[in-house]
């Protein structure tokens, strides 16, 4: 039991905690503009998806990387388009998402590579080094001083809670959501990405397992707050680190037993200890003129 | 300073405004008066860019100025306060002011000198207030107080107010008032809308009248009066003062003895008569909403005590539905959250209560709404309250204030009611439709019926009761007649101050 509080736990668990910082991230500039971002799974498994596919032909991580910034960018436009040109149901546009995101890229890598399994090993020397690590924690105090700081983030705080004040102080609120959302597309696939040529070397099909959920878990126990939301990343990432770690030094436990622990503490943490969470008060309204 | 000319817009097949012409002298202090849905605030959010004219320009300094978006306006020295506060609760006094104007650079909001300014700005217009605040913290008047300095800090030369005084206490008004003739001597102009015609007597220098979306007359407030006022804004003869006859009070139909509620209400009791309106004056928040849900029966049994006989019986343990089947109706303060289903047809608004009875339910199966009847039922409830539009068919939400009022008093009217609750039941009505509902409610007491009266309004309950208690941090502090007794007396009573010591 000593070794799961080692030095090589603290490494996975920030290893583990980078995808959902990136997405969780990405959720809040959505959310605080006031839409509500469920599809960040989806724009996960874009920015996955994308990148591996990308890496595979241009050989070089970077173009991947990029490419699927790109994907997940163009997959938040849909879903910005959807919640504020046409004032859609933004959970069901984002459930839409999710859903698209889960067959895409069987279809696409069946087209391309002939097998809906995954697509193509990349070699090693083409992935990316575990550099995302350092920028996603980099981007915490960025996004509080960006938040907090500048006119912008004082307008994207206003769209989120009170649009109205916001469109009555010649602020453009359709315009301060479109950017909170396709940032987040961006941050997303960034997460996604890691996963795929960072973490792994190839994308598997719904490699994300719901790291997206986690992600938005992660968001709403942080109370949308930059170093909230942090920490709460780190709490799941050291869950599933520690499961990680469990798995085989614990015997007579199945392995699916621990493998459930990091989902069962998020919905836990979600249920129990989430107390007085205040959601930006215009989460999820879509903003029209009376 | 500002002018209208021609300005046009419908919303809909409604004409909400037409051909309206507006002139705004510089350095005045203008009101606009109209009842509800005359057209005023559509007028003026065209003015401020947040609606745009169907057809009908704007000029501002004599030169025509198109303004699509409140940036344009604010652009040109055009502020507005909306009624309905524009304010960011969760973030700082300084935050709300300069959102939207931020000054610093893209990546650095200087918010440490926009507080300099902004106190500058309140010492400049005696608008005392912290710049580091949370508006949620902050009281309506001190809101208020920060729309004001918003509009004040990007510049502007005219600052359109829309009832403005709809929210704030008579001593904040005063306060208010003080405000805008200060910002009048600093060279602002003041569009003020209202329909209350004692504040347009009180501070403005010109008065604009509209009805239907129609500019009817402009005046010198000097003048003009009231009476004329009101003439235009309704299109009739408008009495200001009820008339009424002297009470005939009958048997004791309400008995309250020693209502205790924890920390809300302290020993009340009274007695209505069949025939007679009660009144309660009080400033909000001393017991008043309690009281009248403790009689109504919206108020858990375990949390009371003291007794409630109603025309000889002990109801203090009886539901709600139980004390309506009595007799007992209720028109509740916040017509919208407790009166009426917004989204629900005035139709079915109209069999709100009696919703499982006959005539609305069919006597024979006894399971399903009788259409017809409930159609008929609404049909009373337009026309004998004059409901507007009179479409039983529209959600509630679509009437104004004042008939949604209208519709809810109807209700209760139908039960038939051998007691009536009535709370605030002019709050936010238009003046024609003040008169109505006073007329309405002696008429009710004439037919024999007992009525408790509470309202904020101290005009408004002495004017209409027979006999007046005032009530004070949850105890009746004493009665007086009010056809002798004088404002102030009653206002010391409102303090807290007890007219008769010896009384318990």
């Amino acid at each position: 039991m000593a070794e799961i509080l080692s030095f090589s736990i603290l490494y996975s668990t920030i290893r583990v905690a980078t995808p959902l910082l990136l997405a969780a991230l990405g959720g809040l500039l959505s959310e605080r503009s006031g839409v509500i971002n469920i599809a960040l799974e989806g724009l996960m498994l874009a920015g996955a998806f994308t990148s591996a596919v990308v890496t595979h032909y241009a050989g070089n991580p970077w173009i991947g990387l990029l490419a699927g910034i790109g994907s997940g960018v163009f997959i938040a436009a849909i879903h910005a388009v959807a919640c504020i040109q046409f004032d859609s149901n933004q959970v069901v546009t984002g459930t839409a998402i999710n859903i698209l995101m889960l067959g895409i890229p069987t279809l696409l890598s069946g087209a391309l590579f002939e097998t809906t399994g995954s697509t193509p090993q990349i070699p090693r020397a083409n992935l990316i080094p575990n550099a995302p690590a350092v920028i996603a924690f980099a981007l915490v105090p960025v996004i509080w001083y960006v938040l907090y700081r500048t006119p912008f983030g004082l307008r994207l705080r206003a769209a989120g809670e009170n649009p109205e004040a916001a469109d009555t102080a010649g602020v453009s609120v359709a315009a301060i959501r479109y950017t909170g959302v396709l940032l987040s597309g961006a941050l997303a696939a960034i997460g996604g990405a890691y996963l795929s040529i960072g973490q792994s070397s190839l994308f598997t099909r719904n490699m994300t397992a719901g790291r997206g959920f986690i992600a938005l878990a992660a968001l709403i126990f942080g109370k949308w707050r930059p170093v909230q939301t942090m920490l709460a990343c780190l709490l799941f990432g050291f869950a599933e680190a520690a499961a990680i770690q469990m798995q085989g030094v614990i015997p007579h436990v199945r392995v699916e037993y621990i493998q459930i622990i990091p989902y069962v503490l998020t919905m836990v943490v979600l249920a129990g200890f989430i107390g007085a969470a205040r959601a930006p008060r215009a989460l999820g309204r879509p903003y029209e003129k009376e | 300073m500002l002018e209208l000319r021609n300005i046009t817009k419908r919303f809909g097949n409604v004409l909400a405004n037409d051909r309206v012409n507006i002139v705004v002298r510089p350095g005045s202090i203008h009101a606009i008066v109209g009842e509800n849905g005359a057209g005023k605030s559509t007028a003026m959010r065209i003015a401020y860019g947040f609606y745009r004219a169907d057809s009908g320009e704007i000029l501002v300094d004599g030169k025509p100025q198109p303004i699509h978006t409140p940036h344009d306006a604010i652009a040109l020295g055009i502020g507005m306060v909306h009624q309905h506060f524009m304010l960011v609760d969760t973030m700082t006094v300084a935050e709300n002011i300069v959102l939207g104007a931020e000054p610093g650079t893209l990546i650095s909001l200087d918010i440490r000198g926009a507080g300099k300014r902004i106190r500058s700005l309140s010492e400049e217009f005696h608008l005392a207030i912290d710049p580091g605040a949370v508006i949620e913290n902050l009281s309506v008047g001190q809101q208020q107080r920060v729309e004001l300095l918003k509009a004040l800090y990007r510049q502007a030369r005219v600052l359109i107010l829309d009832e403005p005084t709809a929210v704030l206490t008579p001593q904040e008004v005063d306060e208010f008032f003080q405000i805008l003739r200060r910002m009048r001597e600093q060279g602002k102009t003041v569009i003020i809308i209202t329909h209350k015609l004692d504040e347009v007597l009180a501070i403005s220098d010109e008065v604009t009248v509209m009805r239907d979306g129609r500019v009817l007359g402009h005046r010198k407030t000097a003048e003009t009066t009231a009476a004329e006022l009101a003439r235009l804004m309704v299109g009739r003869e408008v009495l200001l003062r009820v008339q009424k006859k002297p009470a005939v009070p009958g048997r004791v139909i309400l008995s309250v003895r020693r209502l205790s509620m924890k920390g809300r209400l302290n020993g009340i009791s009274f007695v209505i008569r069949a025939g007679e309106i009660l009144g309660i004056a009080g400033v909000e928040g001393n017991g008043q909403t309690e009281l009248i849900e403790a009689l109504a029966g919206l108020v858990g049994e375990s949390e009371l005590s003291g007794s409630i006989d109603f025309d000889g019986r002990e109801i203090s343990r009886l539901s709600a539905r139980q004390r309506k089947e009595l007799g007992i109706a209720h028109v509740p303060e916040d017509r919208q959250r407790r009166g009426l289903l917004l989204d629900a047809s005035v139709a079915e608004n109209s069999i709100l209560g009696v919703h499982y009875r006959e005539p609305a339910v069919t006597g024979r199966s006894g399971i399903m709404l009788d259409d017809a009847s409930i159609r008929a039922r609404a049909q009373r409830v337009i026309e004998g309250f004059d409901v507007r539009p009179a479409n039983s068919e529209l959600p509630a939400r679509a009437l104004s204030g004042g008939n949604q009022q209208k519709l809810i008093i109807g209700r209760e009217f139908e039960l038939p009611p051998k007691l009536l609750l009535v709370s605030q039941p002019t709050r936010g009505v238009d003046i024609g439709a003040i008169e109505f509902i006073h007329r309405k409610l002696v008429a009710l007491r004439d037919s024999g019926c007992a009525v408790l009266l509470v309202s904020a309004e101290l005009e408004e309950v002495t004017a209409i009761a027979d006999r007046l208690m005032v009530i004070y941090a949850g105890r009746i502090v004493g009665e007086v007649d009010p056809t002798l007794a004088t404002n102030e007396e009653i206002g010391l009573m409102m303090a807290g101050g007890s007219r008769t010591s010896d009384e318990d």
